[in-house]
């Protein structure tokens, strides 16, 4: 049966193709045929949309599509490290450059392009790269080790893409333009100069209006600098040609595929190419308008269109795409989308630029008022609400000037998704238009952005659409009637952020005066509110008056969840188990001996932690402070195991011992640990310190991670394990220990203020208005002014810290919570038993099985389970 | 076991009182009201073996229900949270779970099908220990502030 299915041979596996065989699979044509796959690299389809990301710390991994298992799950065949190296049409067969041979029913080319590398002499020295895949970034980078200048020969979008890379490894960066300006196919004049403000600023020197001569070259045959054709020249050690890519054509050529003029493989509106049984998708397709496109969406709305063919569904021919686009180049937001140019008859422009800010926004506009295109540079938020405006016909709703000028200027001009029509592309990516979004809102129920994006697809792609999506839907639900009640729990419609902003601004000091003044409900609270208020009063207590910085006095004692209630987790069977600090994982031999003796005394059940400590399970709560009298004798102090609050800095051994290291890392994650530790935040806190790029302590699974380099650290944030895995994100390189410290200080004194309970930093970065990018400015660049209240309120905290079960011990009012009865103290609890597992105990739950009425009385507890 | 909940007011309640939980036809002592914090509880073990959870509330009504959380099992509950739902139903949330009970009906409020037993309980004089005060009359009917009798379990 199988063996009958008609073949589908992808030649190609990048980001089209990987694209392709996601819609074989989503249409079902993926169960009629057998598909296989010829990739010339050594890896499966990655983001190469994302690639200069592997120099901000991305794997190779990290940026492989498609989830693990897609292809298998599918049955696609996928033969890695295998260009195909002729075809076959009469016979219907591929041959690879290893000589093996591929029959096929439908052949698909998704070849792609290579870069364009101008004919100058030099060009093939030692020290000359193009930038293409992430073999081009590793030889790049290798070669950069030894380099003190690069240059980039082009300064369009992957020119500019490649300036970054070669100024984030610290080299001299030099962009070279033959154009009289940068981005010469995305922005006009101005756009162009505002860009190149901006990016000299940065330290990168811009060469325009020059075209590259020659590479000089050292007897060595080492790339040494370049000669211009003004007569000028530069000294460089490596050079990169980033000058416009050309369709991988050759494949088609061969075979006598019709071909364009400028290269292509001419294709239909179905993508088929002369040969009927031959398609070509992506940038090495000649599309049906006459052009090439080099952008990833229309690729993939080609590769939706063979797709739907080899299902059977009906034909969406492909005639042409939006070549709209936004960009961040060198952390500069730039944008062009419509008729950017202002070519269409009777065009007029709208225009603001203020060279100081580096921003350029120019909108064109018909005489009607409707919108037909745009430049934003330097400042390109409302690229995604404008753009879908574009070309819908409809004057825009405000006055176009008000939506060039910067916020501050002019009364906010809001566009918002209801300005827009239903059949607005809101997604470009996937081309998901508003309608599409409005009807996953009423129809299917979705009440969230990223139920929307499950749904539909819509902002999965580049993400810049993300915004827009939310209004879209908060005015779908509003239209609805349906509330959105974004209120903590049922006794409070605040969010916790909005509390914490309550408790500090009035200085509330308990949960009864915040519920009787606040509140929605005037009851008893609840199981929610309770501990968030909790929380919230114990980061706050350094600056609140009269409370004490103990969370087991006044009021908050009656707040806190049974784990902060007793300083320590509870488990399945009613027992704790007890975590010390171990800071950085650093312990003598002395404390791991009085950990085991302790652990052997109390019959504890003993396991190593994933955050590099020790947890003794099985205790019960009148254990609890004697196991902790002798913990603390031994100079132990609470690892805040139970707590919302920071658990542990993990650390590898570093420089001090590591011959890799090139920091210190377990002194930096010991000297984190102490200044954070009973930090009370909206979720628990996770860190660790990495000596090196090979990254041991894994860091960037953490809230904060810190990688070392050569010169510092980097700070990573919002990094998850657990079930929703998160890579953290760059936040600051090459920080010094003064300036590492201090961005951490006000980035977790920011998220306690602003998260959700429960809120792990990993999604509280991508919940809030403008991500990592809004999260940077305000750590980083102090951007709402907060910094000194931020770290005023961390030194506050520190200097307020107490290991709360020293302190616990010492004062009886505070032990008094430790019996298992509290009408007879000294009687241990008969319910929690155990019973041998590899020399250790478990949790003896046949015990808990019984139902109580068949408990005996008090005199024969002991023999409780003989009692059964 | 027939146990009628109830829950008790005790505004007047002094430092020396009592809490008492009714077992069989007696009242016995548990624990001094001063041991228990508004709005969470404490275990104590009955004469019989059984362990029940006693809890003192925002309005400062007492109550008791078996400390066991059906549902894994562990004697637990007495470690919970009060809240209140928005109809006034006090309620524990079992430290493990989570699931919430009913504190004068002892009705799992996140499953129909589970109900754990409640024990009648009231504020006594310290002297003489189990003497019933004016407002807390002893006996097997014994109301409470609400009025009816609840729960039968």
């Amino acid at each position: 049966m199988t063996t009958t299915r008609p073949t589908v041979l992808l030649v190609g596996y990048g980001m089209v193709g990987h694209r392709f065989l996601e819609a074989l699979a989503d249409s079902g044509a993926a169960d009629r045929h057998r598909v296989v796959v010829l990739a010339e690299e050594p890896r499966p389809a990655y983001d190469r949309v994302a690639l200069t990301s592997y120099f901000s710390g991305r794997t190779p991994e990290d940026l492989l599509l498609g989830e693990d298992g897609f292809l298998d799950r599918h049955g696609f065949e996928l033969h890695l490290s295998s260009p195909a190296a002729s075809i076959d049409r009469a016979a219907r067969t591929v041959t690879t450059a290893d000589g093996r041979t591929f029959g096929y029913d439908t052949l698909v080319l998704a070849t792609g392009s290579y870069p364009f590398v101008p004919p100058v002499d030099g060009r093939d020295a030692e020290g000359c790269f193009v930038y293409r895949t992430i073999e081009d970034l590793r030889a790049i980078e290798s070669y950069a080790a030894g380099a003190k200048t690069g240059a980039v020969v082009g300064g369009g979008l992957l020119g500019l893409e490649a300036a970054g890379a070669l100024k984030g490894i610290g080299l001299d960066t030099h962009v070279v333009e033959f154009a009289p300006r940068l981005m010469p196919v995305q922005v006009d004049e101005g756009g162009g100069a505002a860009l190149r403000r901006t990016i000299e600023e940065m330290g990168v020197t811009v060469h325009t209006g020059v075209g590259t001569r020659t590479v000089l070259v050292s007897a060595e045959g080492r790339a040494t600098g370049m000669g211009f054709t003004d007569g000028s020249a530069l000294d460089t050690d490596l050079v990169v040609f980033s000058a416009g890519v050309r369709p991988r054509d050759q494949l088609a050529r061969d075979c006598g595929l019709t071909v364009g003029e400028r290269g292509g493989i001419a294709v239909d509106e179905n993508c088929r190419s002369s040969d009927e049984h031959v398609f070509a998708i992506g940038e090495c397709a000649l599309a049906v308008d006459g052009r090439v496109y080099g952008l990833v969406a229309p690729g993939y709305e080609m590769a939706a269109t063979v797709a739907r063919q080899l299902a059977g569904q009906d034909p969406r021919p492909f005639t042409g795409a939006d070549l709209s686009t936004k960009l961040k180049l060198l952390g500069v937001d730039v944008a062009s989308f419509g008729d950017a140019f202002g070519s269409t008859p009777g065009a007029l422009d709208v225009v603001y630029s203020d060279s100081r800010a580096g921003v350029y926004k120019k909108l064109v506009v018909s005489r009607e008022g409707a919108l037909l295109g745009g430049i934003l540079v330097g400042e390109a938020d409302q690229y995604a609400a404008l753009r879908p405006l574009t070309g819908t016909g409809t004057p825009l709703p405000v006055p176009a000037e008000s939506l060039v000028l910067p916020t501050g200027l002019a009364a906010p001009a809001a566009l918002g998704g209801s300005a827009l029509p239903d059949d607005a592309v809101v997604c470009n990516c996937h081309n998901v238009t508003k309608g599409l979004i409005r009807g996953a809102v009423t129809e299917q129920g979705c009440g969230t952005v990223p139920e929307v994006k499950r749904c539909t697809e819509a902002g999965t792609g580049c993400g810049s659409c993300l915004k827009l999506i939310g209004s879209i839907v908060t005015e779908e639900l509003a239209a609805g009637g349906v509330e959105v009640d974004r209120g903590l729990c049922p006794c409070f419609a605040h969010t916790r952020a909005e509390l914490y902003e309550i408790v500090r601004v009035r200085g509330v000091t308990t949960h009864r005066q915040l519920l009787a003044e606040h509140g929605r409900l005037r009851g008893e609270g609840c199981e929610i509110c309770k501990p968030t208020v909790a929380s919230i009063i114990a980061s706050l207590a350094p600056e609140l008056p009269a409370v004490s910085g103990h969370i087991l006095d006044g009021e908050q004692a009656a707040l806190q969840d049974t784990n902060d209630h007793f300083l320590a987790n509870i488990q399945r069977n009613g027992s704790y188990s007890v975590v010390p600090r171990i800071p950085g994982g650093e312990i003598t031999p002395e404390k791991l001996i009085v950990i085991g003796e302790v652990a052997r005394d109390f019959g504890l059940y003993t396991k190593i932690t994933g955050g590099q400590r020790i947890d003794l399970f099985g205790a019960r709560v009148d254990q609890l402070p004697q196991i902790w009298s002798r913990l603390v004798a031994a100079g132990f102090e609470s690892g805040h195991a139970y707590g919302k609050s920071l658990r542990t800095v993990k650390s590898c051994v570093g420089s001090t011992w590591c011959r890799y290291g090139v920091q210190d890392s377990v002194a930096m994650a010991i000297r984190l640990e102490l200044r954070y530790r009973g930090l009370r935040s909206p979720h628990k806190l996770k860190s660790a310190v990495s000596g090196c790029a090979r990254e041991c302590a894994e860091a960037r699974g953490k809230d904060f991670g810190v990688i070392a380099t050569s010169s510092g650290w980097n700070l990573y944030v919002g990094g998850n394990g657990g079930a929703t895995p998160r890579h953290a994100d760059l936040l600051a390189q090459d920080l010094s220990d003064q300036e590492l410290i201090r961005l951490i200080d006000r980035f977790l004194m920011f998220y306690i203020r602003t998260a959700d309970r429960l809120e792990r930093t990993s999604t509280w970065l991508e919940r809030l208005d403008g991500g990592l990018d809004h999260v940077r400015d305000v750590v980083v660049h102090d951007s709402l002014g907060l910094a000194a209240e931020l770290e005023r309120q961390m030194a506050g905290h520190i200097a307020g810290y107490q290991d709360e079960w020293a302190a616990t011990l010492a004062t009886p009012d505070r032990l008094r919570r430790f019996v298992s009865f509290v009408n007879a103290p000294g009687v241990p609890d008969p319910s929690i038993r155990f019973t041998p597992e590899r020399d250790q105990v478990k949790p003896d739950l046949a015990v808990l099985a019984t139902v109580e009425e068949l408990l005996r009385p008090l005199d024969t507890v002991p023999r409780l389970s003989e009692a059964r | 076991m027939t146990t009628t909940a109830t829950a008790t007011t005790a505004t007047t309640a002094t430092a020396t009182d009592r809490v008492e939980l009714r077992t069989g036809t007696d009242w016995t002592p548990v624990c001094d009201w001063a041991a228990l914090v508004p709005g969470r509880g404490v275990a104590v073990l009955l004469p019989d073996g059984r362990q029940a959870a006693v809890f003192r509330d925002h309005l400062g009504r007492v109550h008791a229900v078996a400390n066991r959380d059906p549902f894994t099992g562990a004697y637990v509950l007495s470690r919970g949270l009060l809240g209140s739902t928005p109809d006034g139903r006090v309620y524990v949330a079992s430290p493990l779970l989570k699931q919430r009970f009913d504190l004068l009906t002892g009705a799992c409020l996140d499953d129909d099908t589970v109900r754990i037993p409640v024990h009648s309980a009231r504020i006594g004089s310290a002297q003489p220990p189990a003497a019933a005060r004016q407002h807390h009359p002893a006996g097997p009917a014994h109301r409470g502030r609400n009025g009816a009798a609840r729960g039968r379990v």
